[in-house]
C-alpha cells in the first residue's frame, strides 16, 4: 500500500517517468555516498513495484491484496574488498545508513582479485548505446489500472468454468488473478545508469477432483505482458479441470528402465539444471557436472540451445545484465556442443575468461533443432512414461545424479494409457542430455526457458516391486 | 518483552496506543469480523567464506506494518513500509475494501499479554565485532582443510537476525516479541580421482551469535561435513524399488513434516482439500506413533514465544498412539472451524498474510534400541541424512531426498549408497512403522519450510524408525 506522500496507483502507472526519476535520484545519492565514504567503485539497484491480486474460492472472494514495494541494494568495493547492504526503507537517513553498513563490511572482508565492476570498456559500450538513444523497445510495458473488483470478477468466472467443466471436479483451492508493474534503475560508478520497466498479468486456477480412490489436485495458469494477452478465464478454468480429472485413478508402475518423456513444465526444469551446471558459481566452486566440459558434446548434435535476451515481449527480456553489460543473442549449446558458460563479470574473472553478459542469469533460452509433433513423440516412446510433475530436491549438480518423485501417465503402444503416481525417476543428468532422443513442437513460450516436451531414451523408474 | 518490542518499533515513529486503537477502530467496523495491525522490524547480517577468504558480507534492514481486515472467509490486505499515521490509515482503508459496508467500530485493546520467556532478547547483529566473525570463518576453513587432504572447497556462512514484532487486533489482542535467530553452515567438496562429492553440516537457533562461535559448537559441525563428503566418495548406486527403510534419528524427521505435518494444517482441512480432511479420531499411524508440534521448546529455531497473531505458542498433539487427534490452527481457520487457535499462525514478514504453519514437529520416543531395529532388517536401506522434501497435500504423496544412506542386509549395515529420493503416501506411511527407537533427537537447527511462497524457520525430530515398505528411487 502507498507510503505517505507517494503517488497514487493511477499516477504511478500513468507516469512511470516520475517514479523512475525518484529512483534515479536515490541511486545517485547512494553512489555519491559510497564514493565520499572511500569506495573506489560501487554499484546500486533500486526498484519500485506495484501489485494487485484477487483470490477467490468457491465463488467467494478469499483475499484482496494491494502491495507497493521499494528496495535498494548497494555493493561497494574498496581496494578489492567488497560489502553489500540492502533496505526496503528508502528514507534518506536509512539509505545513508545502508551505504555506511556496506562500507563497514568492506573494511572487514578480505581482498578478492576478481571483485569489482565489469570492465570499463564493456560498461562504456553500454553507456554509448544508451546515449545514442537507439535502444530497441523490448515491448514489456503495458500498464492498465485494473481494479481489485475487476480482478476478482475474472477469477470467479475462471473458477466457475473449471467447477462446471466436469462432474468429477469436487472442490477448489481457488482461482487468482493478479498484475504487477515494476520499475528499476541500476547504476555504477563507471557511469552506467540503466532503466527497466515491465508489466505482468497472471491468472491461475487450482481444482480438486475426486473419485472413489481419493482426491487429486492440478492447475492451469497463464501470464502475459498485456492484460489482453491472457487466455480467456473460461479456457484457463476448463484446462485446470481437464488436467485435474485426468489424474484420477492414478496407480504405480513396476520398477525398471524405460524411455521417459518430460512434458514442457518439467522439461523446462531439466534445462534449468543444465544452465545451473554451466553457470560460473557452480564452476568456480568445482561443483558442476559440466566442469571442463567446454567444447564437449553435451547433447545429440541435432539440438542447440539459443539465448535471445532482447526478444520483444519475452518473459526474461533485458537490454543489460545485472553488471550493466549489453546482452546479445548467442548459443549456449551449438549443435550438441557446449559453446560457452553462463558468466557474470565476477565469475568470468574467477575462471580467467570474459563475461557472457549473464549477470543475473540466462534470458529467454529456447531449444532449437528438429521438433517432433506430440503424436509422433508418443509413437516413438512406444511403451514408457510421460512425466507431468516432479517433486523434491533430488538433483545433485556436483555429479549430475538425478532422482525425483514423479507423477504422470503410462504410455502403451504409443498412446496415453492411464495416470501414474507415487513413483520415482532416476538417472544422471550428463547421460540424460546425451540420451535426448527427441524434442516436441509443443513449445511453451510463457517461460524464460522455452521448450516443448523432451524425450530421454532411458531412465530407471521405481514403483512397485 | 512487549515493552522492548514497543520501544524498538513504535517509539522512534511517534505512534502511540491511541493512534493504534483509532486505526483498528477505522478498520474493524461494519461487516469486518476482525482487524489487525502487525508491526515488524528485522535486521539481518551475514558473512561468507569461500576459496579460503571471507569475500562477502551483507546487511539488510526491513520494516513496515501489515494491515488486514477479515469479513467471513475473505481477507483484505495491504501494507506500508513506512510506520507513520497517514501510511497506516491508507493501508487500513485499502484492507477494509474487502467489506462494502463502511462504518466505524470502537476498539479498545486489552493490556499487553505477558510474553513467555522462551529465548533471550539479544540482538545478534549488534553483538561482538565484525573482525571476530571474519576470524572465526578463517579458523573453521583452516580446521576443515586440516581434516582430510582430499578437501578441495570449503564454504562457511554465518548469519544472524534480530526481529521485533508488535501485534494489535480488534479482538483486543496486544502483544509483542523480540526474536533472535543465528545460524552457521559448513559445506565441503572432496575430490578423489574423478569423483567429487559434497558434505554439509550446520546448525543454529534462537540464541547469541557467540554461542555458535565456540569450538565446542563448530568443530563437531566441521567434522560432520567432512565425514559426509568422505562417505559419499565411497557411495555405490542406490537400489530402485519398494523396500524396508530405516530412518535415523533427528533431521530425518523431515518425513513427519512432509508426510503428516502439512496435511494437518488448519487451512487445508477447513477447505477439505487435505488427504487428512475429516479424519479426526481415525487411526492413521501404528499405535507406537505419537507426534507433536511444539513451539514452546527453549532456544529452538522453530520455537516462538507468541505466534505472529499474538497467540502464545503451544504444544499440539497431532497423532496420539496412532490416532489423529489435532490440527494446527491460526485465528481465521480456528474461527471458521469452531475451534481454538493453537499458536501456529505464522507469516514470513509484514508483507505476507499469516497462515497455519508448523513450529518444531517431532515424534516421541518408543521402546526399541536402535541397534535392534537395524538388526531386524533382512534387506533394505538405512537413511541417516536428507536434503529436504515436498508434499502434495491433496493426493498425500510426499518425497524426501536422502543425502547419506547405506544398504542393509541380514541385519548388517553395508556400503554407503548414493543420494536417492524416497516417495510414499502420507496417510498410510506411518501405518507401516514397524519399530520406534528410544533415541529421540531434534535436528541441529537448519530447517526452512516453504508454503505458498512464504519461508519460515522450523524444526523437526524423531527417534530411529523402521518403515516396512517405502519406494526408493535409485538407479538399479
Amino acid at each position: 500500500m502507498a507510503t505517505s506522500g507517494s503517488l497514487t496507483v493511477a499516477e504511478w502507472l500513468a507516469n512511470p517517468e516520475r517514479e523512475t526519476e525518484t529512483l534515479n535520484a536515490i541511486a545517485r545519492r547512494a553512489l555519491d555516498q559510497a564514493s565520499d565514504g572511500g569506495a573506489d567503485q560501487a554499484e546500486v539497484s533500486v526498484s519500485s513495484s506495484l501489485a494487485r491480486e484477487a483470490g477467490v474460492r468457491l465463488g467467494e472472494i478469499e483475499h484482496l491484496e494491494e502491495a507497493r514495494d521499494r528496495g535498494l541494494r548497494v555493493t561497494v568495493y574498496a581496494g578489492q574488498c567488497s560489502g553489500t547492504a540492502s533496505t526496503g526503507d528508502l528514507r534518506p537517513e536509512v539509505i545513508d545508513e545502508c551505504v555506511q553498513r556496506a562500507l563497514d563490511i568492506a573494511r572487514h572482508t578480505q581482498r578478492d582479485r576478481a571483485a569489482g565492476l565489469a570492465d570499463a570498456a564493456l560498461i562504456s559500450e553500454s553507456v554509448q548505446e544508451i546515449t545514442r538513444g537507439e535502444l530497441p523497445d523490448l515491448d514489456l510495458w503495458h500498464p492498465e489500472d485494473i481494479s481489485l473488483d475487476a480482478l476478482a470478477e475474472r477469477a470467479i468466472t475462471m473458477e466457475r468454468a473449471g467447477l462446471q467443466a466436469d462432474s468429477r471436479v469436487a472442490n477448489s483451492e481457488g482461482g487468482s488473478v493478479s498484475f504487477e508493474a515494476s520499475l528499476s534503475v541500476q547504476g555504477n560508478t563507471n557511469g552506467f545508469m540503466g532503466q527497466r520497466r515491465s508489466t505482468s498479468f497472471s491468472q491461475s486456477c487450482v481444482l480438486i477432483g475426486e473419485d472413489e480412490q481419493g482426491m487429486q489436485r492440478d492447475y492451469d495458469w497463464d501470464s502475459a505482458r498485456r492484460f489482453s494477452g491472457l487466455s480467456s478465464p473460461d479456457e484457463t478454468g476448463a484446462q485446470a479441470a481437464e488436467r485435474t480429472v485426468r489424474r484420477l485413478g492414478a496407480k504405480r508402475v513396476p520398477t525398471g528402465p524405460v524411455p521417459v518423456l518430460f512434458a514442457p513444465p518439467v522439461a523446462k526444469g531439466l534445462l534449468g539444471h543444465l544452465i545451473s551446471a554451466a553457470s560460473g558459481g557452480s564452476l568456480y566452486r568445482r561443483s558442476s557436472f559440466l566442469l571442463d566440459a567446454l567444447g564437449e558434446s553435451v547433447m545429440p548434435e541435432q539440438f542447440s540451445l539459443i539465448e535471445s535476451p532482447r526478444q520483444p515481449g519475452g518473459p526474461g527480456s533485458a537490454l543489460f545484465d545485472a553488471d550493466g553489460v549489453a546482452t546479445r543473442e548467442q548459443p549456449l549449446v551449438d549443435r550438441g556442443t557446449l559453446a560457452r558458460y553462463v558468466l557474470s563479470a565476477y565469475s568470468a574473472r574467477r575462471l580467467g575468461t570474459e563475461t557472457t553478459a549473464n549477470a543475473g542469469g540466462i534470458r529467454n533460452l529456447r531449444i532449437d533443432g528438429p521438433l517432433t509433433p506430440c503424436d509422433k513423440l508418443l509413437a516413438q516412446v512406444g511403451t514408457g512414461l510421460l512425466v507431468t510433475e516432479v517433486m523434491g530436491q533430488g538433483v545433485n549438480l556436483v555429479n549430475g545424479d538425478y532422482s525425483r518423485g514423479a507423477a504422470g501417465f503410462w504410455i502403451e503402444d504409443g498412446e496415453i494409457a492411464w495416470p501414474v503416481e507415487e513413483i520415482t525417476v532416476a538417472g544422471n543428468l550428463r547421460k540424460m542430455f546425451l540420451g535426448l532422443s527427441a524434442a516436441g513442437d509443443d513449445t511453451d513460450p510463457r517461460n524464460n526457458i522455452q521448450t516443448g516436451s523432451l524425450l530421454i531414451d532411458r531412465m530407471t523408474v521405481a514403483g512397485q516391486g | 518483552m512487549f515493552e522492548l518490542a514497543r520501544s524498538q518499533l513504535l517509539d522512534p515513529t511517534g505512534l502511540d496506543q491511541s493512534d493504534i486503537e483509532s486505526t483498528i477502530s477505522r478498520l474493524a467496523g461494519g461487516a469486518v469480523d476482525f482487524g489487525e495491525l502487525y508491526f515488524q522490524r528485522r535486521v539481518r547480517e551475514a558473512w561468507s567464506l569461500e576459496d579460503g577468504a571471507v569475500k562477502n558480507g551483507s546487511w539488510d534492514v526491513d520494516q513496515g506494518v501489515g494491515v488486514r481486515a477479515i469479513a467471513g472467509a475473505g481477507t483484505g490486505f495491504a501494507y506500508a513500509d513506512a510506520i507513520t499515521l497517514p501510511a497506516l490509515i491508507d493501508a487500513a482503508d485499502s484492507a477494509r475494501a474487502i467489506s462494502r459496508q463502511v462504518s466505524q467500530g470502537q476498539v479498545r485493546l486489552a493490556p499487553a499479554i505477558q510474553t513467555p520467556e522462551r529465548y533471550i532478547s539479544v540482538d545478534p547483529t549488534s553483538e561482538g565485532r565484525s573482525a571476530d566473525r571474519v576470524e572465526l570463518l578463517r579458523t573453521i576453513d583452516a580446521y576443515v582443510r586440516s581434516l582430510d587432504a582430499r578437501v578441495s572447497q570449503v564454504s562457511v556462512n554465518i548469519a544472524g537476525s534480530h526481529e521485533a514484532i508488535l501485534i494489535a487486533a480488534s479482538d483486543g489482542t496486544l502483544a509483542g516479541d523480540v526474536r533472535p535467530l543465528v545460524r552457521l553452515d559448513i559445506r565441503v567438496l572432496m575430490e578423489d580421482g574423478d569423483r567429487r562429492e559434497q558434505g554439509f553440516s550446520g546448525g543454529g537457533g534462537r540464541y547469541r551469535l557467540s554461542d555458535l562461535m565456540t569450538a565446542d559448537f563448530w568443530q563437531p559441525q566441521a567434522r560432520e561435513a567432512v565425514r559426509q563428503a568422505e562417505v559419499n566418495l565411497r557411495a555405490e548406486d542406490a537400489p530402485a524399488g519398494h523396500m524396508t527403510v530405516v530412518l535415523g534419528p533427528g533431521w530425518p524427521g523431515v518425513l513427519l513434516h512432509e508426510a503428516i505435518g502439512h496435511g494437518l494444517e488448519g487451512d487445508f482441512n477447513r477447505k477439505g482439500i487435505s488427504a487428512f480432511s475429516n479424519r479426526l479420531g481415525e487411526a492413521v499411524a501404528s499405535p507406537e506413533c505419537t507426534i507433536v508440534d511444539d513451539g514452546t521448546l527453549a532456544d529452538r529455531r522453530g520455537s516462538l514465544a507468541i505466534d505472529d497473531e499474538g497467540t502464545p505458542a503451544g504444544s499440539t498433539t497431532l497423532i496420539e498412539n496412532g490416532k489423529l487427534v489435532g490440527y494446527m490452527q491460526d485465528k481465521l481457520n480456528a474461527r471458521l472451524m469452531g475451534v481454538e487457535p493453537t499458536g501456529n499462525g505464522r507469516r514470513e514478514s509484514f508483507a505476507h498474510l499469516p497462515m497455519p504453519r508448523m513450529t518444531n514437529t517431532y515424534m516421541l520416543p518408543g521402546q526399541h534400541d536402535p541397534g535392534d531395529i537395524l538388526a531386524s532388517v533382512e534387506d533394505g536401506i538405512y537413511a541417516v541424512n536428507f536434503n529436504g522434501g515436498q508434499v502434495d497435500i491433496t493426493s498425500g504423496k510426499f518425497v524426501f531426498a536422502a543425502s547419506e544412506a547405506y544398504r542393509v542386509k541380514n541385519g548388517k549395515v553395508g556400503a554407503p549408497i548414493k543420494g536417492a529420493t524416497l516417495i510414499g503416501n502420507g496417510p498410510d506411511v506411518l501405518t507401516r512403522v514397524g519399530m520406534v527407537g528410544n533415541d529421540l533427537a531434534l535436528d541441529n537447527g537448519v530447517g526452512v519450510c516453504g508454503k505458498e511462497g512464504q519461508s519460515v524457520p522450523v524444526g523437526v525430530g524423531q527417534p530411529t524408525l523402521r518403515i516396512d515398505g517405502l519406494t526408493v528411487g535409485g538407479t538399479h
